[in-house]
């Protein structure tokens, strides 16, 4: 389908953010080189373009870093909580003053859309901080018992998909509770962690609190097998997350861990199609699908599946997909030549697999990263597209006929971390919703965040919640 | 017939295993003996396959012990309680031979072992309001988070505190709506072999409690490995680098382990058994407005 309207280009301006050709690892409040010299090269993966080469931690360097959140610890976790809170107030008011900045720097790194980083990632990430920032001197009212303490030294490793809000959802309970921090940001998308680091110096944070240490799987490795670590917060691969659960066993380490999904997007007949096509397309293509808890398959009631899926590819069709920095944009970069192999290797697996592909109709642009739209119909549970995260705009549509066969699909997955449902009928949304094995459950919604929220995963989506009073309990001794 | 003359009858000790007492499908056993090593009974030396249909039996039952109210939970769990207190003898009895005890100091535990029941009878439709809630988030939302059951639990229970800390580590996992695979203090399994009788005379629906004897050893790896299990409670995992084996083992698809730790059974527990085994959902719903004066009052 042709699109509707001609749009004018309208891109969001780059000069708001300066971007330095090189970045060092931020430990004990200073920039520096790693120890052995490495450096890699984040890339703008709209464009192709080298943003800035940035120092890639070794093990040397996650010591240096593990020793000054040590010794930052003392003091910090002494600090009456009132005071604390301030420091996290501070620094979310600066996030705040610098949202647009820093928007633009994401959207640079990562590739989503400008209008994602705009409306969504930075006033959660500021959102965030201010939250937790009421925590820190709440802490004996918080359900924990009273004074309950820090754990010491968190390691915190965070994937490329929201990197400042995953940042945010792990720094911010960490300090209000008293605890210091080493951060690794993914090898993909490190710059705005070490602008984060630049705040926390605006802020006057004390020396070694936060400590952030870009590069790659080696180094999150070595931060969470780091004797002297006391917490470790993971988010990314189920595959990943069960390694550190070997790593940690017989340690004292308090883990969360906040893995794939496979989400079940469940509409009922009676349910508002056009609700529901605008819910569809947020749980699948919001950030490229690149979304933990996105709603990557569709149950369908079968009576009206051809007219959903006629709704719902109309919808698509009008979808723009470009530059991320356009503020018309609604489909950005994927994030990484890998991730993109990754998408289409499982595609054209749910092809030979038998199930029917259709994809709507784009100009891909010829640098970067693309993944146009995509739906698979004919899909059965066996199938990988049905059961493996595929983190990309991808959506595998299946049909039921009863409440009860809806549920058992749902639950039909080695992973729980969210769900959608569809309906009018209130009984029903409070029946299937109580059924459903899922950390999140939206009903007539999809995708919404708070920081109020806890959001967290059932079976092999992990444990823990972040957000919200369950939140702190991560980073406390109880 | 006087009762020094009268040969009294030996209990034959069995499995609790689906709500039912079978013996191990091995057809093996081995001998208990009381804290001076004389000898009390032959006792089911479990297996693998045993371990096996144990979490089947629980997987089977889960759903509708889950979903049964929190008040009915509470109710069957003072029940058990009740069918303890009239059984009190018989459980003084064992727990004074197992753990070496004065018949004094063997009430003492047997009576805080029924208190327990009933402390933890009362949390069941408690627990929901004390960890879950309304969450304020910003836009028109309503918003709820309730804890869930994790599923089904294995237990490995207590060395020596073979009642009291075994009471202590299955009631908390079952008031809340999961259901357990137990395996018993290996050196002292005959008062846990005993509680399934209780259990199963307490209208507790068959497999939300199924109880092993055996070792640790021998069955855990299978169900810190078995990928119908998603919590381990390793307490009684006190055997060199079992507790880290069967962690790693437990990795496997992410159960939820909680790891031992020192622990005085006689102190009143807190919450955080109930809480190692409980998910929270949270739960959206647009809330709409009721038209453009804003207020619906």
């Amino acid at each position: 389908m042709a699109s509707a309207f001609e749009y004018a280009p309208a891109p969001e301006s780059r000069s708001v953010v300066d971007i330095a050709p090189s970045y060092g690892l931020f430990i004990d409040g200073e920039f520096v080189d790693a120890a052995d010299g490495k450096v890699f090269k984040t890339v703008s993966p709209a464009t192709e373009e080298v943003l800035a080469e940035v120092a890639q931690a070794g093990a040397e360097d996650v010591d240096r870093a593990v020793k000054a959140a040590r010794k930052a610890f003392e003091k910090w976790s002494a600090l009456p909580g009132s005071e604390r809170a301030k420091y996290l107030f501070r620094i979310a008011r600066i996030i705040q003053e610098r949202s647009r900045e820093l928007a633009v720097l994401e959207t640079l790194d990562n590739g989503k859309p400008i209008k994602e980083t705009r409306d969504a990632d930075l006033p959660l990430v500021a959102a965030h901080f201010f939250y937790y920032a009421g925590w820190a001197d709440k802490l004996d009212h918080a359900g924990y018992g009273a004074n309950p303490r820090p754990l010491g030294v968190a390691g915190q490793v965070i994937p490329w998909n929201f990197p400042l809000l995953m940042l945010a959802w792990k720094i911010a309970p960490a300090l209000a509770t008293g605890n210091t921090v080493v951060l690794k940001p993914a090898e993909t998308t490190p710059l705005s962690a070490l602008f984060f680091a630049d705040i926390c110096r605006q802020a006057g944070l004390p020396k070694g609190v936060v400590n952030i240490l870009p590069g790659y799987g080696a180094t999150g490795a070595a931060l969470v097998e780091h004797p002297d670590v006391n917490k470790v917060a993971f988010t990314g691969s189920t595959a990943v997350g069960k390694a550190i659960a070997r790593s940690v066993a017989g340690t004292d380490k308090k883990v969360t861990l906040e893995l794939g999904g496979k989400g079940a997007n469940i509409v009922f007949d009676d349910a508002p199609i056009d609700q529901a096509v605008e819910g569809i397309v947020n749980g699948i293509f919001f950030n490229q699908g690149q979304v933990c808890c996105a709603g990557s398959r569709l149950l369908v009631q079968e009576s009206i599946q051809d007219e959903l899926l006629d709704s719902l590819k109309r919808r698509l069709s009008t979808l723009r997909l470009g530059d991320p920095l356009d503020k018309n944009t609604d489909i950005g970069a994927i994030n990484s030549s890998e991730q993109l192999a990754r998408i289409t290797s499982l595609v054209d697996e749910g092809e030979a697999e038998g199930a029917e592909r259709w994809t709507a109709a784009c100009e891909i642009p010829s640098a970067g990263y693309w993944f146009a739209p995509t739906l698979f119909t004919n899909v059965t549970q066996a199938h990988r597209i049905a059961r493996d995260e595929i983190f990309g705009p991808v959506l595998s549509v299946l049909s039921f006929r009863t409440p009860d066969e809806a549920v058992a699909k749902a639950n039909n997955s080695q992973y729980g971390l969210s769900a959608g449902i569809w309906t009018e009928k209130g009984s029903r949304i409070l029946a299937v919703a109580n059924k459903l094995r899922a950390g999140v459950v939206w009903a007539n919604t999809f995708n919404k965040f708070d920081p109020t929220s806890p959001f967290g995963g059932y079976k092999e989506s992990g444990f823990g919640r972040e957000g919200g009073r369950h939140g702190l309990e991560g980073y406390l001794d109880v | 017939m006087s009762e020094s003359t009268r040969l009294n009858v030996f209990k034959t000790y069995k499995l609790y295993v689906g709500g039912k007492f079978p013996r191990s499908e091995s057809g093996r056993v081995y001998e208990v003996t009381d804290s001076k090593g004389k000898w009390l009974a032959n006792a089911p030396l479990s297996s693998r396959k045993d371990a096996r249909d144990a979490v089947v039996a629980a997987r089977k039952a889960f759903g509708g012990w889950a979903g049964a109210t929190a008040y009915n939970r509470g109710q069957i769990l003072y029940r058990v309680a009740e069918m303890l207190e009239g059984r009190r003898d018989q459980f003084v009895r064992e727990v004074g031979e197992a753990e070496g005890l004065s018949k004094s100091k063997a009430a003492a535990v047997v009576d805080a072992a029924i208190d327990r029941w009933v402390w933890y009878a009362g949390w069941t439709d408690k627990i929901a309001q004390v960890v879950g809630g309304a969450n304020p988030v910003a836009g028109p939302y309503f918003n709820l988070s309730t804890p869930e059951p994790t599923g089904v639990v294995t237990i490995v229970a207590p060395q020596d505190s073979s009642f009291l800390g075994l009471v202590s580590v299955i009631a908390p996992v079952i008031a809340t709506g999961n259901t357990a695979v137990v395996i018993a203090s290996e050196k002292s399994p005959l008062p846990a072999l005993s509680l399934g009788e209780v259990l199963a005379t307490s209208d507790l629906p068959g497999g939300v409690v199924n109880i092993l004897s055996g070792k640790a050893s021998e069955m855990g790896p299978h169900l810190a490995a078995h990928q119908d299990v998603n919590a381990i409670d390793l307490t009684g995992a006190t055997d060199g680098g079992l507790a880290r084996d069967l962690e790693i083992a437990a990795a496997d698809n992410l159960k939820r382990v909680l790891r031992p730790r020192t622990e005085d059974f006689a102190e009143s527990p807190g919450t955080d058994r109930m809480t190692a085994f409980l998910e929270t959902k949270t739960v959206w719903h647009p809330t709409g407005s009721l038209g453009a004066s804003g207020s619906s009052y």
